[in-house]
């Protein structure tokens, strides 16, 4: 396994996450979306760590392990807005949740 | 300087610590008091704040000769730049927790919650205007987003203000890992996280050919969508009219104009200290991109106000009109087009949070948020109204208010560098801009408010409060020492 195999895969999970949000019609898929977005940020710092800086420096392992923090703390807070959502409209669809426009 | 370690740096630290003291002081707070009316938290909060300026001032002076310091291993850094930041950061949370005291919207059960949690996004802005390293510039605009959104769904049971958590959480979920996906890159380019190592590492490997220019280009298009996202700026736009109409007016205050601050912060650090070098520029011409992403934030904020009826939404794309304008002083890579944003975004605080308190008033005397519920306002609230007028006027850069000289300096920084066709733009904007603003005057001034001619009275404390947001939007331009302290905070920014 090269650099370039790490980051073609993650090319390609930053892609399916990217299109998961512009195309699923419901919340939940779009949250999904995003998690594959930044897990294909995680796979990069990690494998750029491993290939492109010396072995002692681990800067970018531990970047990938706050991107996982943080992947964590959005879902909580996009979950509980989801239910919020929930409540209100009594549907998670994005496109019925949309009295506010102009 | 060596960076300090991380017991060292403690103590320069003090301002952030004190914050996250005060905001779980705030909750325990909240817990003993068993007094739903009470407003000890929203007091407490300020208390905080004034320790909190206390704190960055000792921190400020306490540096001294030494010059900058880098903190926490070179994660963060203190210099005038960010203690700039951190003032101005702290005046419009103070401004936005005398707001939510005074606003009807809030549900007193959470009081707790939402003054910790204004306490908890200042101490992310702060961060966000000190952080030198990748790791954390990611960390601290992720601190302040998360908060940000539940602050802005933060009306249980109101429909608008969920609505506008949801659209907020979905937009920046998805310009922050982009955002991330771009950081990721330039990490693996560079080897380093450090900023101004990223720098070096990049103007080398450009030289040298081992690295195609395309690839930084990209590079730093993706974290330009984090960014902008942050300032509101086109193509990132589309979250705000829709947040700033259904979240909280305080909020909507805060966001506008404390928010937008912070991501200039990061902004300019984040381009100037790791790509203002002109060897990088001659490869990555990203000033140009910038300028045209500077014209379209302008005309589209502006175009798309013209017909709003609702005045948070209108002031939420004029506010992205403003962005535009502060962009515009990004594009130069001068120490003036920094000093100029600087010195707008002083401005900007105090008439654009002057004019978000008039809506908090009238949302809660005539409750309505509508331009038609401003009418006859003249007559029932003299002094009101004259105050939003002198907002209005400011915003839309009429002499002899702040607004004026903020725009006059920003626009004499973009023609003293060529971009002619740039100020063009702004100043035909500025022109589009005063019809919006004047419909809001005109509803004030020349409409009849109908049957409903009762008069709205309001507090000496209220009057008070205005005045504080009045006085220096009428006196600000004609102090220079506000315009020299935002030059000298722009000296430790390492230029081209």
């Amino acid at each position: 396994m090269t650099l370039q195999h790490y980051l073609v895969i993650s090319a390609i999970l930053f892609t399916f996450g990217i299109f998961a949000v512009l195309t699923r019609r419901n919340a939940i898929s779009i949250l999904m979306g995003i998690e594959l977005i930044l897990n294909s940020c995680n796979l990069n710092f990690a494998a750029f760590s491993r290939f492109m800086t010396p072995p002692e420096d681990i800067s970018g392992q531990i970047i990938a392990i706050f991107g996982i923090v943080l992947a964590a703390a959005e879902a909580a807070v996009f979950l509980a807005i989801i239910l919020a959502i929930y409540r209100e409209f009594g549907s998670i669809r994005p496109d019925e949740v949309d009295t506010l426009k102009g | 300087m060596q960076p300090l370690s991380n017991i060292e740096s403690l103590l320069y630290f003090s301002p952030e610590i004190l914050l996250v003291i005060f905001a779980a002081a705030v909750i325990i707070l909240d817990l003993v008091v068993k007094d739903r009316e009470s407003v000890a938290v929203a007091y407490l909060s300020l208390v905080g704040c004034l320790c909190t300026f206390a704190a960055v001032l000792f921190t400020h002076f306490s540096f001294g000769d030494e010059g900058p310091v880098s903190l926490f291993l070179g994660m963060i850094r203190l210099d005038v730049f960010s203690s700039f930041f951190k003032v101005l950061l702290l005046l419009a949370t103070a401004a936005t927790i005398l707001f939510s005291l005074r606003s009807e919207e809030l549900d007193a059960r959470l009081k707790g919650e939402y003054y910790a949690l204004l306490l908890a996004i200042t101490f992310g802005m702060f961060l966000m205007a000190s952080s030198t390293n990748l790791l954390m510039i990611f960390i601290s605009l992720e601190t302040v987003s998360l908060t940000s959104y539940i602050l802005a769904g933060f009306l249980t049971h109101s429909p608008r203000s969920s609505e506008a958590a949801f659209k907020y959480i979905t937009y920046g979920a998805v310009a922050s890992g982009t955002m991330l996906f771009g950081l990721s890159l330039l990490f693996g380019m560079a080897g380093t996280g450090d900023l101004a190592q990223i720098s070096g590492r990049l103007t080398e490997l450009l030289a040298a050919g081992e690295i195609a220019p395309l690839a930084v280009l990209i590079a730093i298009t993706f974290v330009l969508a984090g960014v902008g996202y942050k300032i509101a700026s086109v193509p990132f736009h589309m979250w705000s009219p829709d947040v700033y109409e259904g979240a909280p007016i305080p909020i909507t205050a805060f966001l506008s104009v404390a928010s937008k601050s912070a991501g200039f912060a990061l902004f300019i650090r984040f381009f100037y200290a790791g790509f203002g070098s002109t060897e990088l520029m001659q490869a990555v011409d990203w000033p140009f991109m910038l300028a045209i992403v500077s014209a379209l934030t302008m005309t589209v904020g502006n175009l798309a106000a013209l017909p709003q009826q609702n005045v948070k939404r209108l002031l939420a794309y004029s506010s992205i009109a403003h962005g535009g304008y502060l962009l515009m002083g990004g594009v130069l890579l001068t120490s003036q087009g920094v000093g100029a944003i600087l010195f707008y975004l002083v401005v900007y605080l105090f008439m654009n949070l002057g004019a978000f308190y008039v809506v908090v008033l009238i949302a809660n005397e005539v409750g309505s948020e509508m331009v038609e519920g401003y009418r006859g306002l003249s007559s029932r609230a003299p002094l009101v109204a004259w105050a939003m007028v002198i907002f209005l006027v400011s915003l839309a850069g009429i002499p002899p208010f702040a607004g004026f000289f903020g725009k006059w300096i920003l626009f004499t920084a973009v023609l003293e560098q060529g971009y002619y066709w740039l100020a063009l733009v702004g100043l035909l904007n500025s022109v589009v801009s005063l019809y919006y603003y004047a419909r809001i005057v005109k509803a004030m001034f020349f409409e009849d408010a109908g049957e409903e001619t009762t008069n709205v009275s309001f507090s000496t404390g209220t009057f008070a409060l205005l005045s504080v947001f009045v006085i220096p939007t009428i006196f600000i331009g004609f102090i220079n020492i506000f315009y020299t302290f935002s030059n000298i905070s722009v000296s430790v920014i390492p230029m081209q």
